[in-house]
């Protein structure tokens, strides 16, 4: 390849390996240890993303990590993530002051793309923070809820402590015909709510399984259930997607780090259908 | 291109003038301590004249040859990745200015350097050269950095001679004698290839023309009195000779025909708990494989935490932190670690790739303190998987 | 991290608000008032104090050290004694004494950050040894009036007892480590501490394999990287200084070091060194040592 060639393909404000400068404009808690930051670029134009999009958050001096965005992708600005608290960049990102500058590379990877489920019933299950990346998603059906026939949310949490976007989800029910239906793994004595996994809402859920199409974001493990109890419902593999995580440093498929088997998890996936995941996700450590 | 010369050995010096005159940095092999290594040329000397290798499962010992061949030697410790994508290099630095909301400026850190001449890459690291031409520089998303390097190459090869016990590229298809063109782009391979003869005391090299600047750099030799003249079919001949020669002499063999489905078939396979209990899960095979192309990236700040670097530095399937995400690692085990190496050379890397993964350099199987062998693990997991020909040999 | 998993890494805990505020702000043109600066302590038991030294001999960067934190408690270095608590305590030496154990659980609690410095502090270092014989007698026969000796029976890392933040390892720590730590703590991140093995290190430098290339026996597969290949740089088989990496082998290393012709007295001896107490080297060095007596045992054959 010619230099000038080279040149072209490196040069410029767009190189992927470099952060775009972005101040964060709010810090919002949403539950004990998860937050929602909101950001505006110091320059240039808001980024636009297509849900289920990933990021890589840069907190200077600390480090770097991968986090879905969270935000609507038809009002992108300010850009949003909701990020849990549990390690060194996440706290500094976390506790950082409106105003401080941190670096943002991306948006990368693949799109939920539900408006492939366009003239179907909708299920969407996920799990704690799981609900973050499935969001941008959720918000694409209710721009034209009237185009999809029903919209389940089943939504799985730790305590009734960790429910996130609560007051959301209840909007969504109450205005967007949205069946809403939660359930924690432990309660405390008294709770009314139900008590139990999220797969468990999967079995008695009111869909129509030949004619619906299942969007799932939570821990791999709740996932693998989740998408075997979907497929025993009746529903085609091809017609469930799934968001994977695996460790990643570049976001561009170059470092290697997020193969699972032939995919680089980062440019192939995070969204990914599950008749290609099944058999990858059902050998262990992989 | 047909075009056949016969270089004296004593035109050697000549010939890395000229790359030098035209700005090219020479890198070949040259003997460090006790391993022939790649690393700067400056005049012929800087070759391992008259040195040997001996190479098998964690076996390296050098040799005098008792005679005067400049490239009488296998894979040398290690090939010419480093020279387009260092082990650890500088992606971008940045400044904080700490009283302003922490604003910062990053700067990404540009390659400056001449271009290089590659003197005496044999087949199989040129082969491992195009693949992450294929890997680093075809894709969406490029590695900066490589394409700044690799950028204006010249590449004068080696036809092998002396493959080690541990070779193998005459079964993976790679070597000993390099494909004039890149089976991928269809661009050249080299821009000369030198084949050593040594035959009845008669010590040459024939040289073939694979590009016009290979071309030019004859030409360029013969005006400066090299002891160049023209070669004819029989030197040819001689040439393909010394190679087919030495893809006979090889002993180790992989099963391309079927492995890619072995290894896709043997996610389960009861192999993996055997070659665990050898692996020290060191890293070794990957670190010396000239395709194996993971890094990491490392955030460094001084003590105010102002002034950072982002560095990318090599990485290895086989470390416990490669697949760390919070809550533990996805492969927690050394056998997961192995599997997956192993699967993406010789099966996933051709359905990322459209190629295997794997040139047959050896490296793995010579720098394997525990002496694991690529391709006595893919025979066991074909003859356990059912699916491999019973008898895969030469 | 728990007592229980000496190795790897885990997010330090007990660092308060306040004290991550306050070394946010240990910044600027000007030296904060030593106030204003995090209080660094460094601790010592049972070790030759060469840890401690290690931190003496950055040189070049002990003015930025002093001026980011507060020297509060260093008896190596300065006899002023700062009260606690200390936002980041060094803790140097292995658990010896009954004294000890009560001295690591007070300085725990008076620690924000505590990170341990130094295979005496990591894994038991040399000392760990007596883990192997019988104290007593030592006592007896070294001791004039063993009667005043109070000690105990084995040396114990420090993570054995109390919670540990982060490890570094070493006999001695790796300077550039040591600063990576601090800097690490001064800005909130989790320090670049590599446990994966010194092949890594010395293959990022270039080196040959030495036991590939020259047959001499290595520990280096086995061993946690950090010193930057030290050894292997100078063409001499790694002494396994920096202790177990993360996924060690020693099975595997021990039929290679018997191939290379190691008798089984040296493989035990040098599993036994600065980290003889660390799981991973001393099951190596005890397996080694059953497998030489089962074998001298049938040599004798049936009584």
């Amino acid at each position: 390849m010619s230099t000038a060639a080279a040149e072209t393909r490196i040069a410029g404000a767009d190189d992927p390996m470099v952060p775009r400068r972005y101040a964060i404009t709010r810090v919002r808690q949403d539950t004990r240890d998860t937050f929602t930051l909101l950001l505006d670029p110091v320059d240039g134009d808001p980024l636009t993303f297509k849900a289920g999009q990933f990021t890589m958050l840069h907190a200077f001096g600390v480090g770097e990590v991968p986090i879905s965005i969270s935000g609507d992708p038809r009002n992108p600005a300010p850009l949003e993530h909701t990020i849990r608290n549990v390690g060194a960049v996440t706290r500094a990102l976390v506790n950082a002051h409106p105003g401080t500058e941190i670096g943002v590379r991306g948006p990368f990877g693949t799109s939920w793309d539900a408006a492939d489920a366009a003239g179907h019933d909708v299920v969407f299950v996920t799990g704690g923070i799981g609900l973050a990346p499935l969001r941008p998603a959720i918000l694409d059906v209710l721009a034209e809820r009237d185009r999809y026939g029903k919209v389940l949310l089943l939504y799985g949490s730790r305590t009734p402590d960790d429910i996130l976007y609560g007051d959301e989800m209840r909007r969504w029910a109450d205005l967007n015909d949205v069946n809403v239906q939660m359930t924690v793994d432990n309660a405390p004595y008294g709770y009314q709510g139900k008590v139990g996994f999220v797969t468990e809402l999967i079995t008695r859920a009111g869909f129509d399984p030949r004619r619906a199409w299942a969007f799932v974001c939570g821990p791999e493990v709740m996932m693998r259930s989740a998408a075997s109890a979907l497929a025993g419902r009746g529903l085609p593999a091809h017609r469930i997607r799934l968001s994977m995580e695996r460790s990643m440093k570049c976001g561009i498929g170059l470092c290697g780090h997020c193969q699972l088997r032939d995919l680089f998890i980062c440019v192939d996936g995070p969204v990914l259908d599950y008749a290609r995941l099944e058999p990858l996700m059902n050998v262990r450590e992989l | 291109m047909g075009d056949i010369r016969i270089l004296q050995p004593s035109g050697l010096d000549s010939l890395i003038g000229v790359l030098h005159e035209r700005g090219y940095r020479v890198v070949g092999p040259t003997l460090r301590g006790d391993a022939i290594v790649t690393g700067e040329i400056r005049a012929a000397s800087d070759l391992p004249q008259g040195v040997g290798d001996l190479q098998d499962a964690k076996t390296y010992r050098l040799h005098e040859r008792g005679d005067q061949a400049y490239f009488g030697f296998a894979a040398p410790a290690q090939s010419s990745k480093p020279v387009f994508f260092p082990a650890e290099e500088v992606v971008w630095r940045g400044r904080r200015d700490h009283d302003n909301d922490g604003h910062f400026t990053v700067e990404r850190d540009a390659v400056d350097e001449p271009p290089v001449a590659l003197l005496g890459v044999r087949s199989c690291d040129l082969r491992a050269v195009q693949i992450h031409d294929q890997v680093l520089a075809g894709r969406s998303h490029i590695d900066a950095h490589y394409v700044g390097r690799r950028d204006g190459t010249f590449v004068v090869a080696v036809a092998c001679s002396d493959p080690a016990a541990s070779c193998f590229c005459a079964s993976m298809g790679t070597g000993p004698r390099p494909a004039e063109n890149d089976p991928q782009t269809g661009a050249p391979s080299y821009d000369l290839l030198l084949t050593e003869v040594l035959a009845d005391g008669d010590h040459r090299f024939i040289l073939e023309v694979g590009t016009d600047r290979g071309a030019d750099v004859v030409a360029a030799l013969a005006a400066s009195g090299a002891p160049v003249t023209r070669g004819t079919d029989a030197d040819q001949a001689d040439a393909i000779a010394v190679t087919d020669a030495a893809a006979a002499l090889q002993t180790r063999v992989v099963d391309t025909a079927h492995v890619h489905d072995v290894l896709r078939a043997s996610a389960e396979s009861p192999r993996w708990e055997d070659v665990a209990s050898r692996c020290l899960a060191c890293t070794n095979c990957t670190l010396v494989c000239p395709t194996c192309f993971c890094t990491t990236v490392q955030d460094v700040s001084d003590l105010t935490g102002d002034s950072a670097e982002r560095h990318r530095v090599w990485d290895s399937c086989f470390s416990e932190s490669f697949s760390y995400i919070h809550g533990g690692p996805t492969r927690e085990s050394t056998k997961a670690r192995y599997r997956q190496w192993i699967t993406h050379k010789l099966s996933s890397w051709e359905d990322q790739f459209g190629m295997l993964g794997c040139v047959g350099c050896g490296r793995c199987i010579t720098w394997c303190p525990a002496g694991i062998d690529i391709t006595e693990e893919a025979a066991a997991l074909g003859r356990m998987s059912g699916l491999a020909t019973p008898a895969a040999t030469t | 991290m728990t007592a229980t998993a000496p190795h790897g890494l885990a997010e330090p805990h007990g660092v308060t608000e306040e004290q991550a505020q306050t070394h946010s702000h240990a910044h600027g043109e000007e030296v904060p008032p030593a106030s204003a600066r995090p209080k660094l302590a460094v601790w010592k038991f049972a070790s030759c104090d060469g840890c401690q030294l290690s931190l003496l001999n950055c040189e070049d960067e002990l003015l930025s050290i002093a001026e980011a934190v507060h020297i509060a408690y260093f008896p190596e270095a300065t006899r002023a004694v700062v009260e606690g608590p200390y936002a980041l305590s060094l803790v140097e030496g292995s658990i010896t004494t009954p004294d000890d154990v009560r001295r690591i659980h007070e300085i725990r609690a008076q620690s924000g950050v505590l990170v341990t410095i130094g295979a005496c502090a990591t894994a038991g270092g040399i000392q760990a040894l007596r883990n192997w014989a019988d104290v007593d007698e030592y006592r007896s026969v070294v001791y004039a009036h063993p009667e005043y000796l109070r000690t105990l029976d084995t040396s114990t890392p420090i993570a054995s007892h109390v919670d540990v933040d982060y490890e570094l390892r070493g006999c001695p720590v790796d300077k550039k480590q040591l600063i990576e730590v601090l800097a690490a703590f001064l800005n909130g991140r989790k320090p670049r501490i590599p446990t994966y093995s010194v092949c890594v290190e010395c293959k990022l430098k270039g080196n040959v394999c030495v036991p590939v290339a020259t047959g001499q026996p290595c520990l280096g597969p086995v061993t946690q990287a950090g010193c930057g290949a030290l050894c292997p740089s100078y063409g001499r088989g790694c002494y396994g200084c920096f202790g177990p990496q993360d996924s060690a082998n020693t099975e595997s290393l021990t039929r290679q070091l018997v191939e290379l012709g190691m008798p089984a007295d040296d493989i035990v001896r040098v599993y036994r060194t600065f980290n003889a107490g660390a799981p991973a080297f001393a099951a190596a060095s005890d397996a080694v040592a059953a497998d030489a007596r089962d074998r001298a045992a049938q040599e004798r054959g049936p009584e």
